[in-house]
């Protein structure tokens, strides 16, 4: 999956959850959006793409939220 | 005129608590206080003979042939004018009556040719049954004196004549066209004895008809008469099914002769239209036989072999091979399935069972992904359910009507008469919208606010209301109190009142003076029942699902959820939108809207389906197009939907779509997705199968078969045959099996059956043991979700940036007589009123680009460039353009950009940052599309 438009679809994501004042929250908004719509191959890619390019363009707060829920975001094998 | 099937009353139902007794012929008859004496007659089954009145129009007593006598009264008044009074002793036969009525009848045959027997109403005509019933033999005045016996028939319209000799000047048809239609396009010009119906100055076509076919109806002569009826003569039974165009779901009456449709007629009963239709479902049915359809299953091996008609077990066997070593190859997650928004209930939960079930995974979506789902996900966040909230009766309570981002008038026709005829009742208008659309002005109806917004900006003018209401008070703090989460709503207010979301701090951004924003949010609060109304202006932005939340935000704030006159109201675009996506048509939901990820709901299905399902969401349309760049998406099975014309940025979903190894398009035509296609399966109209619908208000109504599918099968059959060709059987002999299944797995469809759809008409779902009858207002004790949930709208907007590159915005939308992509109306002849797509600017920016109307021009955004001729409006604003997207050459999608809603991917359509130049030739794009289009056209069998 092309790294560049997750980019964009979780920044975009993010950027409705950036409204959330509680940290917590905000985390779990995006956390949680992305695992109930994202099918398993696109939160790989993602994840990947933090990994080997240490996440470029992704905003902060996805980044935060990757990090947090790595387990439960990531597939199960 | 009416079907002969139905019985005409002569005068509307009244509805009053307050009963009347009178006596009618000796006979005792009560009735609700209001109603005629010819509609009280009528119910105690005597017949006054009537000309002028019908039941759908007030009366109007002009024909005078429906005279009573009335104990105590002088004179003979006309049954239909006159309210029934308690004990009143009416009498409707004696020598006298019948003497009148033979004068009046005699006066207006002596002016009628008399050339029944080949006239297109024999067998159907209101005048020939009157001169039976009043018993005229005789005809005492000849034709030598002044007479209306000569005069020019007007053609002009595609679907019916106006043949003025034939005429009586009841006015039916003026009255329909202004109390059901709304359009007042016709008028009686001259008095007495000169007086003739006319279109305006002009004729039919060029007149500011809609053809709505109600005149067509209302017209007891051959005047108004439908040309299918003067070629194919009458029908000689008639069958109830509903439209096949639009999220309305019209009830018809097929009329047929054998098999074959003779005319569609709106039924009276119809709980969505009652008895009213638009040109699409009236008149564009032709499309169902159109010679382009296709008969024959067809495979080929690659995109540039002909193709080769081959039996259907070859077919589906084929496509089954094929989608089995794509998964051996490639794995599991390889293909998948797509639900088709105008096919049925039954059929699209048949396609995403084979997804689920015989592909086993969830690699499911249709085409509610490019239109509502920003709906699905903003009111299931907020109220709970994924719908609308109420019925389209309701507008009827409605003292204000807001309406955004909709042009119902030419989307939603009869939804858009009835909003009109309660507007002109008195109800207030709010309409934001960026272009001036027709209802913003009208006969006898003014907008009291047009916020012209500038695209994109929804959310924040949304955000500023919401603002001015609380701020001055006007939010129902009690209502909030007792049916919304309050630590929710506290967040919310604290966000809502920052003083970014007030309307002076964000006129910069939405073009739209503050104090128009304030009169226009205090009107919505306290101007009594408020109803919002939206459509796809609101969900195709980035911020989509973000304003479908503020929407349903502003309609709990001020306590307008939860009773008739209020709500929020999607007006859903296809036919069976809402009803593909109760079907599980989503890749992250089942059935009902239940995420899969619930075990609970997983085990429900795997014990019926007798399969694992998997627990994963699938990905969506447009996931599927990039997977398939990728190489990880190989296979997909396409049911009546046409992607490649429907979707944006053409240039990508074609790339895509030429990467599958199988694509398998089950559809009517040879459509745009079909040219990449590697099994083509015929599909069925809605005219060969049976099966149910839910339009946009969740009522769920019966489609009937009236004729054989011309290539074999309906779709259902299709998808079964497929599953069983994949190793997965499906047993079912009857569609109504596949609604008894989906209401054994949906609890808000648990009461639904094809018996009780049989005996109610139709249904509103949340139907179950709580509701039996069906739910036609949601939300009315408390919100389904259990409290109300504010959720914080912040503004954000559109990354589509206008530049000194691209300075105009593009934004699409669709017209009256064209449908969608056009594959049925363009097949019929609603091109008479558009023949092609075209740009809409104002003077003022065509006037910079010395652009004149009619001219050609490119039309040129960051993801491609098409060319179309111009249209110099003033509807549009200033630096703001407009085309709608019926024809597949036009291109209005190589133009939109991939841009998509943040929780869903709808894709931002309303919003294109382009250039516009004249040209004098058309695009690459569109030279390559023609080149591919012949060379497609080329393959196919002769
Ligand atoms: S077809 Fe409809 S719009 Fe046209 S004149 Fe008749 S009633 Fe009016
Ligand atoms: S056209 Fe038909 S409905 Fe209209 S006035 Fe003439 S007879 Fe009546
Ligand atoms: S309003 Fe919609 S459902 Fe009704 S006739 Fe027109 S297209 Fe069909
Ligand atoms: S039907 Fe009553 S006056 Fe014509």
């Amino acid at each position: 999956m092309d790294p560049k438009k997750l980019v964009k679809m979780a920044n975009d994501i993010a950027t409705f959850f950036d409204a959330e004042p509680d940290r917590a929250a905000r985390l779990s908004g995006i956390s949680g959006h992305i695992k109930r719509f994202w099918d398993p191959r696109m939160r790989l890619a993602l994840f990947h793409h933090l990994d080997q390019d240490a996440g470029v363009g992704l905003k902060e707060s996805v980044i935060e939220a990757l990090t947090v829920s790595r387990d439960s975001l990531l597939p199960k094998p | 005129m009416y079907s002969t099937k139905e019985p005409d009353a002569g005068t509307p139902a009244r509805v009053s608590s307050q009963l009347v007794t009178l006596q009618i012929d000796g006979m005792s008859v009560t009735v609700p206080a209001g109603t005629s004496v010819m509609r009280a007659a009528f119910d105690a089954g005597v017949r006054v003979p009537k000309l002028c009145a019908t039941d759908h129009l007030e009366a109007f007593g002009s024909c005078r042939l429906c005279l009573v006598e009335i104990e105590g009264r002088r004179g003979f008044p006309a049954s239909c004018t006159t309210p029934v009074e308690a004990g009143m002793r009416v009498t409707t036969q004696s020598d006298k009556l019948a003497k009148l009525r033979r004068n009046t009848m005699e006066l207006y045959i002596s002016d009628h040719p008399l050339d029944c027997l080949t006239c297109p109403a024999n067998g159907n005509c209101e005048l020939q049954d009157m001169a039976g019933v009043v018993g005229l033999r005789e005809v005492r005045y000849g034709t030598e004196g002044e007479n209306h016996l000569v005069g020019t028939k007007d053609t002009s319209n595609p679907y019916f004549s106006f043949d003025p000799t034939k005429c009586i000047v009841c006015s039916r048809c003026v009255r329909a066209c202004e109390e059901v239609q709304g359009t007042f396009a016709l008028t009686v010009d001259g008095r007495g004895f000169q007086s003739k119906i006319a279109p305006g100055p002009t004729d039919f076509l060029e007149s500011e008809c809609v053809s709505c076919g109600a005149c067509v109806q209302a017209c007891p002569t051959a005047t108004l008469m439908e040309k299918s009826i003067t070629d194919l003569g009458q029908p000689d039974h008639s069958v109830v099914t509903t439209c096949a165009y639009c999220g309305v779901g019209c009830s018809f009456r097929a009329e047929m002769k054998g098999n074959q449709v003779v005319r569609m007629v709106p039924n009276k009963n119809g709980q969505a239209n009652h008895g009213h239709s638009c040109v699409k479902g009236r008149f564009a049915w032709g499309y169902a036989t159109h010679p382009d359809r296709l008969k024959h299953p067809m495979i080929r091996a690659k995109i540039t072999d002909p193709w080769r008609v081959v039996s259907w077990e070859e077919a589906l066997a084929h496509a089954a091979s094929e989608f089995r070593r794509i998964q051996e190859k490639h794995g599991r997650g390889s293909i998948g399935g797509i639900t088709s928004s105008r096919c049925s209930n039954e059929e699209t939960y048949l396609v995403q069972k084979l997804v689920r079930a015989a592909f086993g995974n969830n690699n499911v979506d249709t085409c509610a992904r490019v239109c509502h789902s920003p709906t699905g996900y903003g009111l299931k966040a907020t109220l709970g359910e994924s719908a609308g909230t109420q019925n389209f009766d309701s507008v009827d309570a409605a003292d204000v009507v807001m309406v955004m981002g909709a042009n119902p008038t030419d989307a939603h026709p009869v939804f858009a008469s009835r909003m009109k005829r309660r507007l002109r009742e008195g109800a207030r208008l709010i309409v934001i919208d960026p272009r001036r659309i027709d209802l913003v002005r009208q006969p006898h109806i003014e907008a009291e606010f047009h916020l012209a917004l500038r695209p994109g900006t929804n959310a924040a003018i949304l955000n500023a209301m919401a603002h001015v209401i609380v701020e001055e008070g006007l939010a129902r703090e009690e209502y909030i109190r007792q049916r919304c989460d309050l630590p929710e709503f506290e967040k919310w207010k604290r966000f809502i009142l920052e003083p970014k979301n007030s309307p002076e701090a964000l006129q910069e951004a939405t073009g739209v003076p503050a104090d128009q924003v304030r009169g226009a949010a205090r009107l919505y609060a306290t101007g009594g029942n408020a109803a919002i109304y939206y459509g796809l202006g609101v969900t195709e932005h980035s911020q989509g699902s973000t304003t479908v939340m503020a929407i349903a935000n502003l309609a709990m704030l001020t306590g307008n959820v939860g009773r008739p006159g209020v709500g929020v109201n999607p007006l859903r675009g296809q036919n069976n939108v809402q009803g593909s996506c109760d079907m599980g048509s989503f890749p992250h939901e089942l059935p009902g809207y239940r995420h899969v990820s619930d075990p609970a709901v997983r085990e429900l299905f795997s014990t019926t389906w007798g399969v694992p399902i998997d627990s994963e969401p699938g990905l969506r349309i447009p996931n599927m197009f990039d997977a398939a760049i990728d190489g990880s998406f190989k296979g997909l099975y396409v049911q009546g939907e046409d992607i490649a014309q429907s979707d944006p940025d053409t240039q990508h979903v074609t790339r895509a779509l030429s990467a599958m190894e199988c694509l398998v398009v089950q559809d009517i035509f040879l459509n745009e997705t079909a040219k990449f296609a590697h099994v083509l399966l015929p599909g069925s109209s809605f005219l060969e199968k049976d099966g149910t619908f839910t339009n946009a208000e969740r009522r769920i109504s019966r489609v009937r078969k009236v004729m054989p599918p011309l290539a074999g099968y309906a779709d259902w059959q299709v998808t079964v045959e497929l599953a069983k060709a994949l190793g997965y059987p499906m047993h079912y002999e009857h569609p109504s099996q596949i609604m008894d299944e989906i209401a054994a797995l949906t609890p808000t469809f648990t009461g639904v059956s094809y018996e009780r759809l049989e005996r109610l008409g139709s249904i509103q779902w949340p139907c179950n043991a709580q509701a039996p009858e069906g739910t036609p207002v949601m939300h009315v004790d408390a919100f389904v979700r259990g409290k109300g949930r504010f959720v914080v709208t912040e503004y954000v907007p559109t990354p589509e940036r206008t530049s000194r590159k691209f300075p105009l915005i593009l934004t699409t939308g669709r017209i009256l007589s064209q449908y969608n992509v056009g594959a049925q109306t363009r097949r019929t002849q609603n091109g008479a009123w558009h023949d092609a797509d075209r740009l809409e600017l104002h003077p003022h920016d065509a006037e910079n680009r010395g652009i004149r109307d009619g001219d050609w021009v490119s039309i040129r955004s960051r993801a491609g460039e098409t060319a179309l001729r111009a249209k110099i409006t003033e509807r549009m604003q200033p630096g703001i353009v407009y085309t709608t997207f019926h024809h597949p050459d036009s291109g209005a999608n190589v133009v939109t950009t991939d841009n998509s809603d943040w929780a869903t991917n709808c894709p931002e359509y309303k919003v294109t940052a382009v250039e516009v130049t004249p040209t004098t030739k058309p695009s690459d794009w569109q030279k390559d599309f023609q080149r591919f289009t012949d060379a497609q056209a080329a393959l196919m069998p002769q």
